[in-house]
């Protein structure tokens, strides 16, 4: 069997992504018990290569292969040889040496995993490559909308509001919610709205005008660094707040709230709303696992047969 | 005036048979033998008589075409020979059906002293395959500063002057290196990019772009310096020369000062006029250059204008890069793609086979046009001639590798692809240069 990596979510059917989400949802009974791991990936070697910070990613990636039983490897960019100028492709080969089945790396450069894949015999699954593509995180939110919002969810319309220009999580977010037949608009203004991005099928907007049409509102992290001096994407985070920030007042019954996180409160999202029960934040934290354990075994075991809770848990 | 140097050799004789001889400057397209006597053209003809030592080449189903000429290549040489130096460069353009390549000053240390310019001149007299000549640059150590001696330079041999890889950043700059180059005699190339928008690019502003997430380089980037600096041009009533012309909107302008009598040539790029932005999607970094691919109306645009003879020649901007450098992750990798073994297959295929380009035009642009610029005698096919010239099979199969490159560095957009069109034979300044015959 050829190896599969998950570069882009574009690198899985409609089939693939339902076939993840369902072996998810099988996951979930082992999460609730008293034991919580099974023994499906036993022998298996997992190496996560993190050359960027994350919290909930890395963390879940490093549960999740645990819960499986696979022996798990995790690595940082401070305290390794990355540290002393060895390239990525020779750290590949290195790591490679120990034939790990996977390979899951965040890096700050796009086109990473690529270098990554061409180097080892491991799968590779990206974490976060530059501002290119998070499939995981994709998966992930979808998983959440399902199990909040129905199995199916074609139609809905999903509204992202925040920093599109700079942003891995939009973009696998558009492709995947696409894929499952949502409608997607981009909200942000004109500086962080990347031009061209009409083209994937997108309304784009720069106002909130239309936010009652949304189902689901994804808000997207504004960082700091987009008001220093210099860098002109925007004049001020109070402006930001004012003109683009979500709170219970600009809500409608029934929408439900979105966000990868690390969140802003006060900026992309006020304290009423990250505090409701109502929003799918922590759902979202609490998907990364179940999806994560979803993946890994998907790509070790194959996306052919229809394996279900049966056989894993 | 010396402005090229090649190491000697004996002069070519050789009967070049039954290949389709196109010369556009000759107003030449038939089939016929070509008689190189002691390195020239003595006769053409049918069914010309070889003498008692002459080799015959048969060279039915081929063409022989003018030798090409490159006004822009980088050769590495001083300071990056693990990339590239005169002896592989020249060979791999020689390889390319080339006759004569001109490197540009951005070496390390920069071509920006006559002493430095006598040494390059020195080393390719002892190893080019074909002649080389060197562009110097416009500002010292190329920080854009201080002007070089550019009087002296030209008198030492440069064939003109730039600062490619960064562009004049200033107006004022840009003025005074169009004002000061009148003392040399020689021109000033331009690399056309506004910094303040380039800043972090990694390929084209479109929708390809914002779909992958990569920093654009929008079209703007290019279009507003070559404005300006036609402005100036204009003003100054100085020629000027852009380099690797990348989109629409530099074309638009400058086709209004053409129409307007600025003197002004420009060159674009085999990758330029054959892939666009799309090629990206892999994110291979042999698909990373600056002006990087653009959109797939530009390249239309581009080979509208080559056609037209708005864009005056071809240039491959040939840049070798070693592999631990390219082999990295596409945001982590250096611009640039060679060209020089490719330039000519890729735009046979591509652009006259397609019926975009006759041949004749091409060869105008990858030869007349390009050494008139640089000052030098046209390459011709005709009787009297030096024989600067190539012999191509338009229909040879070859694929792009890494070993079958003469090139040091095998950073090709088209590694590991099928080409068509293969040069067999190239005679550069009365010499063999190259030759693949069977």
């Amino acid at each position: 069997m050829p190896k599969r990596d998950l570069i882009s979510i574009e690198d899985l059917s409609k089939a693939d992504v339902e076939l993840i989400l369902d072996t998810a949802e099988s996951f979930l009974p082992v999460l609730e018990r008293d034991i919580k791991k099974v023994p499906t990936l036993r022998g298996r070697t997992i190496i996560n290569l993190f050359w960027e910070a994350s919290t909930r990613t890395s963390s879940s990636f490093d549960l999740a292969a645990k819960r499986l039983s696979a022996d798990t490897l995790a690595l940082k960019a401070s305290g390794s040889a990355v540290e002393k100028g060895e390239t990525l492709k020779d750290t590949a080969i290195t790591l490679s040496a120990y034939s790990p089945d996977i390979i899951v790396m965040r890096h700050p450069s796009a086109g990473a995993c690529q270098t990554l894949s061409a180097n080892t015999q491991a799968s590779v699954i990206n974490a976060g490559d530059g501002k290119h593509q998070h499939p995981t995180q994709c998966l992930l939110d979808l998983f959440s909308m399902r199990q909040n919002l129905g199995r199916d969810l074609a139609g809905l319309r999903v509204f992202i509001i925040g920093d599109i220009l700079h942003s891995r999580v939009a973009r696998s977010d558009i492709m995947g919610f696409q894929m499952l037949g949502m409608e997607v608009t981009l909200v942000a203004p004109p500086t962080l709205m990347p031009r061209g991005i009409e083209e994937m099928g997108v309304k784009v907007e720069h106002d909130l005008a239309n936010l009652k049409d949304a189902d689901v509102i994804y808000l997207l992290r504004i960082q700091k660094e987009r008001i220093k001096a210099g860098a002109n994407f925007l004049p001020s985070l109070r402006e930001y707040s004012a003109l683009y920030g979500i709170s219970q007042a600009r809500l409608r019954p029934g929408q439900r709230v979105m966000h990868p996180g690390p969140i802003n409160r006060g900026v992309e999202i006020a304290s009423d709303i990250a505090d409701d029960d109502e929003n799918l934040i922590a759902h979202q934290v609490f998907s990364g696992l179940a999806v994560r354990m979803a993946i890994l075994y998907r790509t070790i075991v194959g996306y052919s047969d229809g394996a279900a809770s049966g056989e894993v848990a | 005036m010396e402005r090229t140097w090649s190491k000697g050799g004996p002069a070519a004789d050789l009967l070049i048979k039954g290949g389709r001889v196109v010369d556009p400057e000759a107003g030449l397209d038939t089939v016929q033998d070509v008689l190189v006597t002691k390195g020239k053209v003595a006769k053409m003809g049918k069914d010309l008589k070889p003498g008692k030592s002459t080799r015959v080449v048969d060279a039915r189903d081929m063409l022989v075409l003018p030798g090409f000429v490159d006004l822009h290549v980088h050769l590495r040489t001083p300071g990056r020979e693990d990339e590239e130096d005169i002896a592989t460069g020249s060979r791999a353009a020689a390889a390319g059906g080339y006759v004569a390549i001109f490197a540009m000053a951005n070496t390390d240390p920069v071509v920006d002293t006559a002493t430095i310019l006598k040494g390059l001149a020195e080393t390719a007299r002892a190893e080019a395959a074909i002649p080389v000549g060197f562009f110097a640059a416009v500002t010292r150590g190329l920080a854009g500063e201080q002007l070089t001696e550019m009087g002296e330079l030209g008198a030492a041999g440069a064939v003109g002057f730039s600062d490619d890889g960064r562009p004049l950043a200033t107006a004022a700059l840009t003025r005074r290196a169009l004002q000061y180059v009148k003392v040399s005699g020689r021109f000033v190339a331009i690399h056309a990019q506004d910094d303040s928008l380039f800043k972090g690019g990694q390929m084209h502003e479109g929708p390809v772009s914002a779909r992958l997430g990569l920093t654009g380089i929008p079209s703007l980037c290019e279009s507003l310096d070559v404005s300006r600096t036609l402005d100036i041009a204009a003003y100054e009533d100085a020629a000027v020369h852009f380099c690797h012309v990348s989109t629409a909107a530099s074309l638009a302008a400058i086709a209004r000062a053409k129409a307007a009598g600025v003197r002004v040539t420009a060159e674009v790029t085999p990758h330029h006029l054959t892939l666009n932005d799309r090629a990206i999607a892999a994110l291979d970094p042999n698909f990373k250059m600056n002006p990087p691919l653009r959109s797939e109306s530009d390249r239309t645009a581009l080979v509208a204008a080559l056609k037209s003879g708005l864009l005056d020649c071809v240039a491959t901007d040939h840049a070798p890069h070693a592999s631990e450098e390219k082999d990295v992750p596409f945001e982590e990798a250096p611009f640039g793609c060679i060209g020089l073994e490719t330039a000519f297959s890729v735009l046979y295929a591509d652009l006259v086979e397609s019926k975009a380009l006759d041949l004749g035009t091409l060869v105008t642009r990858m030869s007349t046009a390009p050494a008139r610029i640089a000052g030098l005698p046209a390459p011709s096919v005709s009787p009297g001639a030096v024989a600067n010239l190539c012999v191509v099979d338009p229909k040879a199969k070859w694929t792009v590798s890494a070993a079958g490159l003469r090139s040091r560095s095998c950073n090709s957009p088209w590694l590991g692809h099928e080409l068509t069109a293969r040069v067999k034979l190239t005679l550069a300044a009365g010499r063999v240069a190259w030759e693949d015959l069977a």
